[in-house]
């Protein structure tokens, strides 16, 4: 009986471990990040560079509705300047005493507006895709920020030939881009059918934006850049969680050491 | 710390006079609780889940201080938690990987029992709270992830419950019962979250009344033998009072490693896109501490089986006492049984593998072998314990060491042997 | 573990004991009292709610005499235009004999403008005089139902079992006719 048992097991972990993952999405690369690492901090630079990509390029599909412009002190910006971002935005307020709607200035305790006045606007703009808010997009999907890394430098032209190249083996053999769609190999498709395609044509583009320190803005550093800003949205307390977690597990060790030594003499006498 | 200084304060003499609570606890965990000296590391996980417990609670009540329990503002709320309130952050971080502290300690406590015949007479009752204990907070937990209102949350409410349109003729009735609407909503997110903030205390309750069942015959021990006499016996304050924090300070290292160093380590991606009643994730999977029984439920074909399957592979854990015949308790003198536990503990990983797996290809096969192989072990171990020819039991606690060559006043079996 | 100079002798074995559990007592109890503050400062105001700490009035619609109440941090902020007649009355008291010696000028960054917070200093109530036809007491100023409070044309308590004169809350004149609270 025992004897079944364990081969039966045997066998089952062995299938279990030879079993090929065919035709899947690719899993993304990992990256270098400056949060990681149980000392990782945000590099501020890298903040405020992907903050200036998410308003000038992602703002105008994507919302980003758990963030205030308060909180861009977090980034490094004065009281000041966090004044000016804001009054940038135009915040819809009210009512008033007409009961009417009205437009105002936005302060720092504005959150980020929204592109489009509801999912509905947003999807009816977008051939009925919906751009999803980004607050939590770099803890949303697996692969974290690495696959936003990704999806943001995995834009490119799907060769005429793709089912000759090796490369492409992960694709199904019908696979068919549709008309409108960008190919993105880490895109995972929620039919078989449409994997590998996305309903957002390459947004960065090099040079599409102006970097203010000077750093040159390439796909790949505006793609690093926004990525750190928006796991900083995902996750805006991870600095402060790493430092305290340094310093409760070094009090918590030497705690648990001064018990151990206790218990130790306690038991002197039983041992 | 000695109770005799403490007896002499007046304070505490007056109260205990009219109210003998301070000699209660003393003997419920203090100096007049005789405990078996020969106790390993492995009885620390009691305690243990006991303390995660009060944190679960601790942190529970003032988390709902914060969340708001309504579909349209549950997400946001959670998110306003992580964000704006005073370390909001660390109070959610530490309540979710609580709760799957709470159950990997949980497992081990009832490996441990398995082990080492825990279960067995005179102390069936107190296994049979533990199963209830163990079912309640698996309730507990259920609603709990249901609560941040995510996709994994929603999707796990709507799946979870509509096990219940299994049961024959009226269970579409039971699942609309349970959803108070004709899916999962508004209302079905608030009787999770009055229930989920009822049950801890149901829990506390079955935890007073497990420990009060340990008292009668006191705890197991490695060599499932009954303490002869006071000289198998230590008491349990200073000896395992000090066990039980030092083993805590052990567990809150790796507990806060994971809460300050990967808080998301153990929970899924998308819960934290929010619930959306009409877009099904790709993949669908529970929590990993319930991948075992969805392993269970998805390896067989029919419906109300399946759920059968899944409920039985827990409430047959009420019956172990009766299924393992053996008078012997510890796995230690059952060189068979041992070996069978180990395939079990084996068994059980699997169908967790399994369960975090698409039901398809390999994984359905090996899904129901270990199926097959989880329900197989009981029978097993029915007929094992008529078959099995134990090793010699040592006469009691204190003997093993005797034999050894060390003087019988001092050397002792030593505690801390792992089996 | 600093004592390990003569613990070659049983006594010293005893003391090292005690300081061993003194330390980790000590070490326990202090973690424990750390570990309960966050817990604490987690009921105090959130970030977002700080954050909503300040509110813009457009003073501009207000006629002379008239009483209007806006929202600030949750709670109801009074303001008056005040006639001539409110402020000689107003500043025409005798400060000894006030509960709360203030002046009026004190109270007001321009006379005809008097903004407080319209929160009895009692209890909480609010007090009654912003529409007309309520009560304003019999100093022409507001009147808090709820235990008898009364206050005059400058919001100061005159009878009555709040302590305080009504709060002044801080606000700033952006122009003529603008005012930031908070």
């Amino acid at each position: 009986m025992k004897k079944l048992l364990i081969g039966v097991l045997a066998a089952g972990l062995g299938l279990t471990l030879t079993t090929a993952e065919a035709a899947q999405t690719p899993a993304p690369p990992e990256q270098e990040w400056s949060f990681d690492g149980i000392v990782g901090t945000f590099d501020r630079a890298a903040l405020q560079r992907g903050l200036q990509v998410y308003r000038e390029v992602c703002s105008g599909c994507h919302s980003l509705k758990y963030i205030a412009f308060r909180n861009l002190s977090d980034l490094g910006y004065t009281q000041a300047e966090i004044n000016l971002l804001a009054l940038e935005a135009v915040v819809v307020d009210g009512p008033d005493d007409e009961g009417e709607m009205f437009e105002r200035d936005g302060r720092p305790s504005d959150y980020f507006p929204s592109p489009f006045p509801n999912d509905r606007a947003a999807a009816a703009a977008n051939n009925g895709a919906l751009p999803p808010d980004l607050s939590l997009m770099a803890k949303a999907r697996k692969g974290g920020p690495d696959y936003t890394y990704a999806i943001l430098t995995g834009f490119e032209e799907l060769p005429e030939n793709w089912k000759e190249l090796d490369e492409y083996s992960f694709l199904p053999r019908d696979f068919k881009l549709q008309e409108g769609l960008t190919f993105n190999r880490y895109f995972p498709g929620h039919q078989i059918a449409m994997a590998d395609q996305i309903a957002m044509a390459a947004p960065l583009a090099g040079g599409v934006v102006e970097y203010a320190d000077g750093t040159e803005a390439t796909i790949e550093q505006m793609s690093h850049d926004v990525t750190t800003f928006l796991m900083w949205t995902a996750e805006p307390k991870l600095e402060v969680r790493k430092a305290w977690g340094v310093k409760v597990m070094i009090f918590v060790f030497v705690l648990t050491v001064l018990l151990g030594f206790v218990k130790k003499k306690v038991w002197a006498d039983v041992h | 710390m000695s109770d005799k200084g403490m007896m002499n304060n007046p304070v505490i003499r007056w109260i205990e006079y009219r109210m003998p609570i301070f000699s209660f606890l003393n003997h419920s965990v203090g100096t007049e609780y005789p405990s078996p000296k020969n106790l390993s590391y492995w009885w620390n996980f009691g305690s243990l889940a006991g303390i995660v417990l009060v944190i679960m609670i601790v942190t529970g009540i003032l988390l709902a201080m914060q969340y708001t329990p309504h579909a349209d503002h549950a997400f946001d709320s959670v998110e306003r938690i992580m964000r704006d309130v005073n370390s909001g952050w660390l109070l959610r971080y530490l309540h979710t990987n609580g709760g799957s502290f709470f159950f990997i300690l949980v497992y081990i406590h009832v490996f441990r029992g398995m082990y080492y015949g825990s279960y067995k007479e005179p102390r069936e009752l107190l296994w049979i709270l533990g199963v209830i204990i163990l079912l309640i907070m698996m309730a507990t937990a259920f609603m709990g992830y249901v609560l941040p209102w995510g996709q994994m949350s929603f999707w796990a409410a709507k799946v979870i419950t509509n096990l219940f349109s299994a049961v024959p003729w009226i269970g579409d009735w039971i699942v609309t019962w349970l959803w108070g609407g004709f899916t999962v909503g508004n209302p079905t997110l608030n009787r999770f979250y009055s229930l989920h903030y009822l049950l801890p205390f149901v829990l506390v309750a079955l935890v007073v009344l497990h420990i009060w069942a340990l008292h009668q015959f006191g705890s197991n021990n490695p060599l499932g033998i009954e303490a002869k006499g006071p000289q198998d016996k230590i008491p349990f304050h200073p000896y395992y009072t000090v066990k039980d924090l030092y083993g805590m300070g052990v567990f809150l290292l790796v507990f806060f490693a994971v809460v300050f160093f990967a808080p998301n380590l153990l929970g899924e991606p998308d819960n934290y896109i929010e619930a959306n009643p009409l877009a099904t994730p790709a993949h669908i999977v529970p929590e990993w501490y319930f991948m075992p029984y969805y392993a269970i439920l998805r390896s067989i074909p029919q419906k109300l089986l399946g759920v059968i399957a899944m409920f039985g592979s827990l409430l047959i854990l009420l019956v172990l006492p009766w299924i393992d015949r053996s008078p012997v308790k510890s796995a230690r003198f059952r060189p068979v049984y041992k070996w069978l536990f180990w395939v079990f503990v084996v068994v059980c990983f699997v169908l967790g593998y399994i369960g975090a797996k698409p039901p398809e290809g390999v994984y359905v096969v090996v899904g129901r072998i270990a199926t097959a192989a989880y329900f197989l072990f009981f029978v097993v171990v029915y007929f094992l314990s008529y078959i099995e020819r134990p090793k010699p039991l040592p006469a009691s606690i204190s003997e093993p060491v005797l034999k050894g060559g060390g003087s019988p006043a001092g050397a002792q079996a030593k505690p801390m042997e792992k089996a | 573990m600093t004592d390990t100079a003569h613990s070659a002798r049983p006594e010293d074995g005893e003391t090292r004991r005690d300081f061993l559990y003194l330390a980790a007592g000590a070490v326990g109890a202090v973690g424990t009292g750390i570990a309960v503050w966050p817990l604490i400062d987690s009921m105090n105001p959130s970030a977002e709610v700080l954050a909503l700490a300040s509110t813009e009035v457009d003073l501009s619609p207000i006629e002379e005499g008239q009483r209007v109440t806006v929202t600030w941090r949750g709670s109801p902020v009074f303001i008056e235009h005040r006639t001539e007649q409110q402020i000689a009355a107003a500043r025409d008291v005798v400060l000894e004999e006030l509960p709360d010696p203030q002046t009026d000028e004190a109270r007001v960054q321009r006379p005809e403008w008097l903004v407080m917070v319209g929160v009895c200093t009692h209890l909480g109530c609010i007090p009654l005089g912003q529409n007309p036809g309520q009560s304003r007491g019999e100093f022409g100023g507001w009147f808090c139902p709820c235990h008898g409070s009364v206050f005059d044309t400058s919001g100061r308590i005159r009878r009555g079992p709040a302590p305080r004169n009504l709060d002044v809350p801080a606000y700033k004149f952006l122009d003529d006719g603008r005012i930031r609270i908070g």
